[in-house]
């Protein structure tokens, strides 16, 4: 029902939405919950479990029951709080959990069963069968019960992310947070003010508190506009839910929820992480319902929501209403009613002291299926009914803790104030004030808004200023009466305590009885808590009722953990931006798009992409694979092999360096050549392999495998951070200034001969030569390596000719009967020849397993040399081998090989295939891989099993070098 | 003379317009890493600094570590030196809500009063390594390794409309 001449809605502006289906009427600055109330519309939702009608309990982000689906289609935005939605035109509201209407829900046959349903019904009845668990109870249960749907499909909204830092973080724009912003933009600290609402004033915009003659709201609104124009940052619609290390905050922005056709970059919601150097939480309070029977029916709610509703939304959510207190806050919303001409129909107060004109007694039922119209009242003169269709519950208040408690600190219960209270420095760099601190007037929110923030701004140096407390009409200090009102709790008289999840006094005090007395084991035993609303109405109603069942007092039984959230936060929005190109950064070589025309597929390699194939007509991956790998052992192929980690390593200490971080010697290197290289980790297995060349005197270029260039020069770092400091000696990473590309070949000399302007002979370039030469006229770098076995070079060139290059070398490739080769092509090369990648050097492999132990050096030290030379490193181990299929079966990397004869069970288990490919020069199956003591057992006869792709087949221990085992080809 | 022909992925992409912030791309003549060894008779700014010197302007780029905009200079006594030209991608991001883009992907404090036209920072561009130089109150430049140019200018650019968007609320 909507009252004249109340409320901050704009009337001048009505607008249209519905729900489920049916036009409502509303004005803008209304909330779907205000809108819904005024039209006489209490029943939003469907309770969890038991599926009992329910309607707001709030006007806040704490509703336990008015959830909502807002939007239709992937759109939808399921458990959609309607106390903190705001309508617009064309809105679409649905309730959920409820089939096949909200008013016929069959599911509520559930609250008929209510009996069997307490709590740990489910671990107590659905233990047997043991297998009809996962098959027909979990799936039936996950059916029954539950919130919203989610839409299914990807996510169409836009979400965001943002950083911020400031000064002071003032979180809640109430009287204390208005405050707390003034007094510290005006000391010159860089403010930002956040608060949930879509404006500024906290209680204000829901009291009838005047401040210095003006009403509440209209001095936030100046103050507001006053802050903007200091340099504030005003953050509304956005809650602050953690509190984290280092003072930082995440902050979750409800940026476009409220609007109509919204612009199709706008993100929905944005997720901030706000660091700051000191933070005022002015969170304010939140009020408790109490626990009686039959408290849960729509129109029961709570007084301050009552009061919110009437004074910010112009609604009175009835025509008739009771209230329920045991403070004196209740007695204020029946003033207010009273005021505002809606018809107060009892007031119910059961302590000793209750004000005159109130009932001394308490509410032990009510009545209404889908809505209350009545109540029934215990008191001194007995039991009577009273006709309401809505009643106003306060069962006092609890500060808003939550952001104190999130980096482990408890709160401390305050026996005068009958609630906890934060604990003083429970969060760095954070102090409270207002409400949130257990001060529940308004001038106490103003005067401690100033304070707190001036005693910050005097740990961060700030100026000191001078600020005006302006005057509040003063409500009486609150009395808060000790906690919950109970009565008998009964299978038909339940008293709720979590709405959301329908735990009652019943399951808590059950709980207690099995022995679940810590208040821990009560929240988990009976879901108390545990909703979406995290249990901000029930957790201190909650432990309040177990302190009483273990005969404990509340401070002792304590309060469960506060964790972040304080409100749901999407995960979309956590993780805005990392879907499709935004999940990883994508690096790109230079020739990706002339490789991508020619219809190579581009495969991930770490963050690269590499070209697997380049497929002719009519060709499937293997024989393009085929094809390529062919073709560079008959004529010249090309590929690319720019992802390699190139380190630029400069210096007169140069060469100690590589010789401390390599197994072998560098300084013996002859300038203009290049070598191979081993590299371990301080434990002695194998780090990476790689050439490195020596360009000058004092000038060396390392080369690292794609999969291990950042791991390699983290490691560089820490050497010449860390063990020698002392050495002079400069690492730099040139890896993404230089295009590289393979030419491998019996005809590999004539094709770069025909690009590189100096002579390239058996004398200027012999095998494991480098040297700076012009490459099509441009300067570059040539070297005389070789990964296929073949006799073959790499050709660099600044990236910016990259592209330019390898198309220009594939032309004439292809002119010579060669052409380019992939990834794949590569690998059957690189297996053929015994090679090593990382398929091999896991991590898990010494040396001596990949059978260079004498690479490392007996003249010299290098890391890892000493772990590496521990007796369990050196006997007994699976060594590398080369494996050949005599069978025509096929080979599968992480196949496992067994003796031809044992049982296939772990223990007979000799070794395990690590790559595998068809060779085109040995016309089969082959691979390398690791077997027990491997090197010995040459000509052996093995069964390989891969259990995973269930695959068989024969195969033949051989060395690991299948082709060219004398290296003949690649010096030629 | 060559007879290969240069590219840049940048080039394809950029420039890029979203409500009052720009997107380009910025190609200096030369860019050239120093890493002063010791006796060197040149030093590296202090972290996070710039400063004109060697005919250009040498930026801290990390430990011990500047990159020259500018001319490559002759090599330099005592001084690590590599062309790094073609290793970076500058994204140039100019307009007056540049630190409002940035504040999407970097968790660098921006304020002009912290962040002041001519510091350098080594900071994060979303999930990839960038060095950040404030030019100027509203420019700042951007780099990242040429190999992710593409999907720095894709973050770049989503963070551009969103706030962008936001000019219609």
């Amino acid at each position: 029902m909507r009252i004249d001449d109340k409320g901050l809605i704009d009337r001048g502006r009505p607008l249209r939405f519905t729900f489920d289906g049916k036009p409502i009427q509303a004005f803008h600055g209304d909330t779907v919950a205000s809108a819904l109330l005024a039209n006489g519309i209490r029943l939003m939702g469907r309770s969890f479990k038991y599926h009992r009608p329910r309607g707001p309990l709030t006007a806040d982000s704490a509703e336990p029951n008015a959830l909502v689906t807002v939007h239709r289609g992937p759109r939808a935005i399921p458990n959609t709080r309607a106390t903190v939605q705001e309508v617009f035109d064309g809105l679409t509201v649905r309730s959920q959990n409820a089939w096949p209407s909200l008013r016929y829900d069959v599911m509520q046959a559930n609250d008929l069963l209510a009996p069997f349903l307490g709590a740990g019904f489910y671990y107590k009845t659905f233990m047997w069968p043991k297998a009809a668990w996962e098959k027909l109870y979990e799936p039936v249960i996950r059916r029954a019960a539950g919130l919203g749907a989610l839409p299914g499909g990807a996510d169409p909204w836009q979400q965001e992310k943002a950083f911020a830092q400031c000064d002071v973080l003032v979180v809640g724009g109430g009287p204390a947070g208005l405050m707390a912003a003034c007094t510290a933009v005006e000391a010159g600290a860089d403010v930002i003010l956040a608060d949930e609402s879509d404006r500024l004033g906290g209680r204000l915009l829901t009291e009838d508190t005047q401040i210095d003659g003006h009403a509440g709201y209209a001095w936030a609104e100046a103050m507001a506009a006053e802050l903007q124009a200091k340099g504030v940052r005003i953050l509304t619609r956005t809650t602050v839910t953690g509190a984290y290390d280092g003072g930082t905050y995440g902050a979750l922005e409800r940026v476009s929820h409220h609007v109509a056709d919204p612009h199709p970059d706008l993100p929905r919601d944005c997720f901030w992480r706000i660091a700051a150097r000191r933070c005022v939480l002015a969170a304010g309070a939140l009020e408790r319902p109490i626990a009686f029977p039959m408290n849960d029916r729509p129109g029961v709610m709570l007084a301050s929501a009552v009061r919110a509703y009437l004074h910010r939304w112009g609604v009175a959510p009835g025509q008739r209403i009771a209230v329920f207190t045991t403070c004196d806050d209740g007695h204020r919303t029946a003033t207010d009613l009273s005021a505002a001409g809606v018809e107060v129909a009892a007031v119910i107060d059961p302590r000793a002291d209750a004000p005159p004109g109130a009932i001394r007694g308490e509410v032990v039922s009510t009545q209404g299926r889908l809505g209350l119209t009545g109540i029934t009242i215990r008191s001194d003169g007995g039991l009577r009914q009273v006709a309401c269709d809505a009643l106003a519950v306060s069962g006092g208040w609890n500060p808003t803790v939550h952001l104190t408690c999130h980096m482990g600190a408890r709160p401390t219960w305050d026996a005068t104030l009958a609630t906890f209270v934060p604990t003083a420095d429970a969060v760095p760099g954070m102090s409270v004030a207002g409400a949130a601190a257990g001060v529940f007037t308004t001038s106490g929110a103003l005067e401690t808004g100033r304070d707190i923030a001036k005693a910050a701004l005097a740990a961060l140096g700030g100026r000191r200023v001078r600020i005006h407390i302006p005057t509040a009409d003063e409500t009486p200090p609150r009395q808060i009466a000790p906690l919950a009102v109970e009565a008998p709790d009964t299978a038909r008289h339940r008293a709720w305590l979590d709405f959301q999840n329908d735990v009652t006094v019943k399951d808590v005090r059950q709980a207690a009885k099995e022995n679940f007395i810590s208040v821990e084991h009560m929240k988990r035993y009976t879901t108390q808590g545990m909703a979406t609303d995290q249990g901000k109405n029930s957790n201190v109603g909650a432990l309040a009722v177990l302190a009483d069942a273990t005969g404990r007092g509340i401070h002792q039984t304590g309060v469960t953990t506060f964790r972040p959230p304080f409100v749901p936060v999407p995960i979309g929005a956590m993780g805005a931006g990392g879907t499709g190109a935004g999940f990883a950064p994508e690096r790109r070589i230079t020739a990706d798009q002339p490789m991508r025309d020619r219809g190579a597929p581009m495969i991930e390699t770490g963050l690269w992409y590499r070209p697997g194939w380049f497929p002719k007509a009519g060709e499937d991956w293997l024989a393009a694979c085929t094809r390529e790998a062919a073709m560079v052992r008959r004529s010249v192929g090309v590929a690319d092999v720019s992802t390699l980690g190139k380190i630029d390593i400069q210096g007169p200490d140069a060469a100690k360096l590589l010789d401390f971080v390599y197994t072998n010697t560098f300084s013996t290197l002859r300038e203009g050549r290049v070598r191979y290289g081993l590299m371990l980790r301080e434990d002695g297995h194998v780090m990476d392999d790689g050439t490195t060349a020596r360009l000058g005197p004092k000038h060396y270029v390392m080369t690292t495998t794609t999969a291990a260039a950042g791991q390699v020069m983290t490691h560089l770092e820490f050497v010449t951070q860390c063990l020698h400091p002392e050495w002079d000696v400069a690492i730099l990473s040139t890896t993404e200034a230089w295009a590289q590309v393979s030419v491998a070949g019996p005809k590999a000399r004539d094709l770069v001969q025909s690009v590189v302007a100096e002579p390239v002979t058996a004398e200027t370039f012999p095998f494991m030569a480098c040297g700076t030469v012009t490459i099509l006229g441009v300067p570059g770098r040539l070297f005389r390596i070789s990964f296929s076995g073949e006799h073959a070079y790499e050709v660099a060139v600044p990236s910016r000719y990259g592209a330019a290059l390898w198309q220009d070398l594939v032309a004439r490739a292809e002119d010579m009967d060669g052409g380019p080769y992939g990834m794949e092509a590569l690998n059957v090369l690189r297996i053929e020849k015994g090679f090593v990648t990382h398929a091999e050097i896991t991590g898990r492999v010494t040396a001596f397993d990949i059978g260079m132990d004498r690479m490392i050096s007996a003249k010299k030290d290098c890391i890892g040399k000493d772990a590496s030379r521990r007796p369990a490193l050196l006997t007994d181990r699976e060594e590398m081998v080369g494996l050949r299929a005599t069978d025509g079966g096929s080979l599968t990397a992480g196949a496992h090989l067994f003796g031809l004869t044992t049982p296939l069970r772990p223990e007979s288990d000799q070794g395990y295939v690590t790559s595998a490919c068809h060779s085109p020069t040995l016309g089969r199956s082959i691979g390398l891989g690791f077997l027990r003591n491997g090197r010995a057992r040459l000509g052996e006869r093995l069964r390989m099993v891969d259990h995973l792709r269930d695959q068989r087949c024969e195969v033949e221990v051989t060395a690991p070098v299948h082709v060219d085992p004398d290296g003949g080809r690649a010096r030629d | 003379m060559t007879d290969l022909t240069a590219h840049d992925p940048a080039e394809d992409l950029l420039p890029l317009h979203h409500g009052d912030v720009r997107l380009s791309t910025y190609r200096p003549e030369a860019i050239t890493s120093l890493m002063p060894l010791r006796g060197a008779a040149i030093a590296i700014p202090d972290p996070g600094r710039a400063e004109a010197m060697l005919g250009g302007l040498l930026l801290w780029s990390g430990r011990n570590q500047g990159m020259l905009l500018g001319p490559p200079p002759a090599n330099l006594d005592k001084v690590a030196m590599t062309d790094q030209s073609d290793a970076w991608t500058i994204l140039r991001l100019e307009g007056p809500g540049v630190d409002q883009v940035l504040s999407r992907l970097t968790p660098l404090d921006l304020n002009p009063a912290i962040f002041k036209p001519g510091r350098t920072a080594r900071s994060l561009l979303g999930h990839m390594n960038a060095l950040f130089h404030r030019r100027d109150a509203e420019i700042f430049d951007i780099w990242v390794f040429r190999s992710m140019a593409g999907s720095a200018i894709h973050d770049i650019e989503r963070a551009m409309r969103g706030l962008a968007a936001r000019q219609t609320l």
